[in-house]
This record gives structure tokens, sequence and C-alpha cells, in this order.
């Protein structure tokens, strides 16, 4: 058991960075109503800055942490912008769409960080192990566990207590409805494209020393926070951060031990199925129920 | 565009008739693209048939595919030599893991069976990568032995000889996937998709009926990953990579989606394009190595630019 400590502390870690990454991708889905297949690479944009911008000082670590989150925001700004003239195409032109978009800007990171993975500088204070019930453990991942806990709590909070997020919980549940109040839907649109932006870019940033940054990062973070996003529910915050937590215990339990090690992706599967099949007809129901 | 369709039981004969010659017309290097081509449009008949026919659109169909592959070069590494026997068994574990995966795609609709299958292509991918014993991971599996299509013919020895037996596959598996589809088979499916509501109404078995498809389908991607190994001599889990999921998802999109030929035509001139772009300088600069770059672009082209087809028929009822 005491062999598990540590990577199940990880899997909260993992589960938490996760959970950031998806909760912006939930959003835009669930608010906005736009599969974003380029959410990635917004992850992407916020692990890059923290490799570039972040030098060992705390200072570059919080300009890093705004240049990523800044930069992934824009970039979801962007893409409501692309996506305009699709308007009264219907979901399917505006996922692929996006899709393309993450092809092209994926291949210009390449072209522009090169091929390798990257290496990230944090602080010294916190480039260096601490102790866990006699286990030594990386003082970053445990700062990041905690900065990370801080972020999921006023997520909560914004989505649950204020009118910002009244009006997100309302345009889940019913689009038109909060449409015919006067709320423009493009604006929406925007808003959460760039609020899931904001958070994808901040998970990077924060998260890059966890999953860097490299040519198969986007991939990588695009696949695990859409898993989170279906078992968790779509567009539901709480749903992803259980499922988020899942999966990140899955993902760090299950490579560590030598027999799951090579099942890890199968645990997923595994996981995707229990869920889907117990929850399938509920899905569709709640998609009917919404259209 | 009502033209071409009308031309469309034509069409497939036509292809392969035009086709056939091209064995004796081309040289090496054309015949080895005609062949990958070939080996590439059969997975997006596959992908069609989901995203067009049955109305789930997929990005995951390089997950049996790789099965299909994977099973084939294991099949040829331990001496199975026959063409026939590694197509059919490929084709099976295809169909076999389509059917364990069915339970999470069958229920779900629209963007959300994209998400789902773009979440187990990337596992499967995954999978391949890890499981070493099986697949040597990352280093991918070398399969050099040649088959013989059937026992008593000779082996595939010549470019020539390995492009005739990939159309004659292709052109056996999509023309009996267009009969099945022109029965009433095909137009049960197309109903579940159009009107899946009344089809429930009517007592009809939506999910059952989108199983058989998502088997079927899984069954063709199979095949492909069988035929991949028979010209490569190789797999590897690249084989199963995001850009081979946008490509020929983007051949279904050019191709109109409900149509396996034109996912056939679709896969030809994408690939066409991508390597015609790659290979010249633009700016001073080759793109040779950028395919996902080009592979994008002609992706938001094709969504500004061709609204009809896939995109157009998907709004009549979303």
């Amino acid at each position: 058991m005491d062999a598990y400590l540590i990577p199940a502390v990880d899997g909260v870690g993992y589960g938490l960075l996760l959970f950031v990454v998806a909760a912006g991708l939930t959003l835009a889905f669930g608010v906005g109503d736009v599969l974003n297949l380029a959410h990635g690479t917004l992850f992407a944009f916020g692990a890059y800055a923290a490799a570039k911008v972040s030098d060992g000082t705390w200072l570059s670590l919080a300009l890093a942490v705004l240049v990523g989150t800044a930069a992934a925001a824009a970039g979801g700004a962007v893409l409501s912008a692309l996506l305009v003239p699709l308007a009264g195409r219907g979901h399917l032109a505006q996922a692929l769409l996006t899709f393309g978009v993450a092809l092209v800007v994926g291949d210009l990171l390449v072209g522009l960080f090169g091929p390798d993975e990257l290496p990230v500088k944090v602080p010294a204070l916190l480039d260096r192990p601490v102790d866990i019930a006699g286990h030594s453990y990386p003082g970053y991942r445990l700062a990041f566990i905690g900065v990370a806990a801080l972020i999921a709590v006023v997520l909560y909070v914004v989505v649950a207590r204020t009118r910002v997020g009244s009006l997100v919980r309302a345009t889940v549940d019913d689009r038109d409805m909060v449409a015919t109040l006067g709320v423009n839907p493009f604006m929406v649109r925007t808003g959460v494209l760039a609020a899931g932006g904001a958070l994808a870019g901040l998970a990077g940033a924060l998260g890059a020393p966890i999953i860097g940054p490299g040519p198969r990062t986007a991939d990588l973070v695009l696949m695990l926070s859409l898993v989170v996003v279906v078992l968790g529910g779509l567009g539901s915050i709480g749903g992803a951060f259980v499922a988020a937590i899942a999966v990140g215990e899955i993902q760090t339990i299950g490579v560590t031990s030598e027999v799951t090690q090579d099942f890890a992706p199968f645990l997923l599967f595994g996981a995707m199925a229990v869920v889907l099949s117990a929850r399938a007809r509920g899905l569709l129901t709640s998609r009917r129920s919404a259209a | 565009m009502s033209i071409l369709r009308r031309l469309t039981p034509l069409g497939f004969p036509a292809l392969i008739v035009v086709l056939l010659p091209m064995a004796w017309v081309l040289d090496d290097y054309a015949t080895k693209t005609l062949t990958s081509i070939l080996v590439l449009g059969l997975l997006a008949a596959s992908v069609a048939l989901l995203t067009g026919v049955a109305g789930l659109p997929t990005l995951g169909q390089t997950a049996p595919y790789l099965v299909g592959a994977y099973t084939a070069a294991t099949l040829v590494r331990h001496d199975v030599s026959i063409g026939v026997v590694q197509l059919l068994a490929a084709a099976a574990a295809g169909a076999l893991f389509s059917l364990v995966t069915a339970p999470l795609v069958v229920y779900a609709r629209g963007v959300v069976v994209l998400m789902i299958t773009l979440a187990l292509g990337e596992l499967t991918m995954t999978v391949a990568g890890r499981w070493k014993s099986v697949t040597h991971g990352t280093d991918g599996l070398l399969a050099f032995a040649a088959p013989a299509p059937l026992p008593g013919l000779v082996t595939l020895d010549t470019d020539r000889a390995t492009y005739l037996y990939v159309l004659t596959v292709v052109a056996v598996l999509v023309g009996v996937m267009l009969l099945v589809l022109r029965s009433p088979a095909g137009a049960l499916l197309r109903a579940a998709r159009d009107g899946e509501a009344r089809m429930r109404a009517s007592g009809h078995p939506v999910a059952g009926y989108l199983t058989v498809a998502y088997v079927a389908a899984g069954g063709l991607a199979g095949a492909a990953g069988s035929l991949l190994v028979t010209v490569e001599r190789y797999v590897s889990p690249g084989a199963g990579g995001f850009d081979i999921s946008a490509l020929v998802l983007l051949a279904v999109v050019i191709g109109g989606a409900t149509s396996l030929v034109g996912a056939l035509l679709g896969a030809g001139l994408v690939v066409a394009t991508r390597d015609w772009i790659a290979s010249r300088d633009w700016f001073g600069g080759s793109m040779a190595g950028h395919a996902p770059l080009v592979l994008g672009g002609l992706f938001i082209l094709c969504v500004y630019l061709l609204p009809r087809g896939l995109l157009g028929k998907r709004t009549a009822h979303e």
C-alpha cells in the first residue's frame, strides 16, 4: 500500500491538471456549444510559454503564466471569430474547423520550437524534493496540487455563486431562452471560448513541468480531456472534476505497477466503457430534451 | 452534383475499369503511390460508411485499422503467407475490436461520437506504442515476407502485382458494400440516420443497426490495415496517427460523405494534393515534413468552401 502513496498523490496532481484543462473544454462545449478540438493546442501555448519565459525566478514564472494564459485566451477568441462564417452549419462543421486549426497551429508550433520536448525551469525553492510521510516528493508538484486545487475552488465559486456563473449555467440548460433574454450568443461563445482557452493556457503554463511542451502534447492533452469530459458528462464541471481525478489516478497508479503498466490505456478504455454503458441512455435522453 | 449522383451506380465499375490498366501504364513510383491511395481509400470508405451513411462522424477508424495491420503483420511473422487469410483475419480482428467498442459509440450522436472515437483512436495508438511484447512498441513490426494472394498463386514480389492485388481487394469489398447499401439494409441504415425518432417509434432497433454498421466499418478498416502491411511490409503506431485520421476524414468530407466511391476519389485527391504541395518549394522553403500543416490548411479550406456534401446535409436536420 505504501508503494502506492506517491503515485496516488501524483494522480491527484495529474487529475487536477486535467480538470483545469477539461473544465475549459466542457465550458466551451456546454455553454458555447462548440467542440473545440484545438483545445490541446491552447494548452501547448501555455506549456511553451512556460518553457520559453520561465528561467527559474518567481517573476519569470508569473510572467510565463500571464503570457501563456493570455495567448491561449486570445487563441480561443480567434477561434470564435473563425467560427462566425459557419453560423447555422451545425456542430460538425465547427468541430472540423477547429480540427483543421489544431493541425495547422500544431505544425507551426513544432516549426517554431523544434521537434523535441523542451525542459521547463521552475524557481529553486520549488525545484527540490520535500518529505511526505517518509517519501521524498518533488516540491513543484506539491505546490502545483495546492494551486490547482485553489483554481478548482475559484472556478466552482464563479460558476455556482456569481452572476456570470448563473448565465453560464442557464446557457447550458436552455441556450435559446438565454438568447431570448437579450444576451448576445456570439459574445457568450467568444467569452466561453476565451475563458476556456485561458484555463487551458493556465494549466499549460503551470503544468508544463508535469506534461511538458512537445510535438505530442496537444494530442495527448486533447485526448485525455475528451475522455474526462465524456466521463464527467457534457458541460458538467462537477462531473469533470470527479472524472479528471479518476483518470489521473488511472494514469499514474496504472503505470506504476509492473502488471498494469502496459495496460494503463486499456484501463481508460474500460472506465469509458463502464461509465458510457451505464449512462448511455441518460446521455441520449438529456441530449434529446435539450434539443 | 445531381448529374454526378445519377451516374453513381455506373461510377464504381467505371473507376475500376480505369484503374486496372494503370498497372501497365504507370511507372513503379506512381504505381506505389496509387496503391497507397487505394489502401487509404478503403479506410476512407469505412469512415464514409459511418460518417455519411450511418450518421456517426468518426475520427477513430484508425483504431480497427491498426488492429487489422498488427494482426496481419503478426500472421506474416508466423509464416502465414496467404494474402486472403491475412486479409480475413485482419478484417475479423477489426470487426471484433469494433464489436467490443460498439457500446461506447452507437448510443452517442453527433459531435459526441467525434469526441469518443477520437479518444478511442488515440488510446489504441497509445496501446500500440506501449504493448511492446506484441507490437514491439514504437519500433514497429517488420513483416517482410510477401504474401501470395491465394494458395498456388505467385507471391506479390513486384509493385505491379501488389497494386493488382490491392485493387482487386478494394474493388470486391467496396463493391459488396455498395450492393449491401443499395439493398433494404442500406435503406434501414439511412432511415435510422434521417429519422431516428420515427424509426424507433415503428419498432426498429436503431442502436442494433448502428452496431452492425460500426462492426462492418471496423471490418473494412481492418482489411485496409492488412493491405497496408502487404504494401509497406511494416507497421508502427504512427500508421494510425492523428494525421491519418485527419487525412481520411478530409477525404470523406471532400468526397461528399454519403458516397463510398467519393471517399475513394477524395483519398486520391487529398494524397495527390499533399504530395504535390510537399514536393515544391514555397517562398524558398520546402513543405516536405509539414503534412499536418498542409492537411489542416486543406481542412479549413474545405469547411469554408465546400459546405455541401457532408456538412450541408447535416444541418438540414440538426
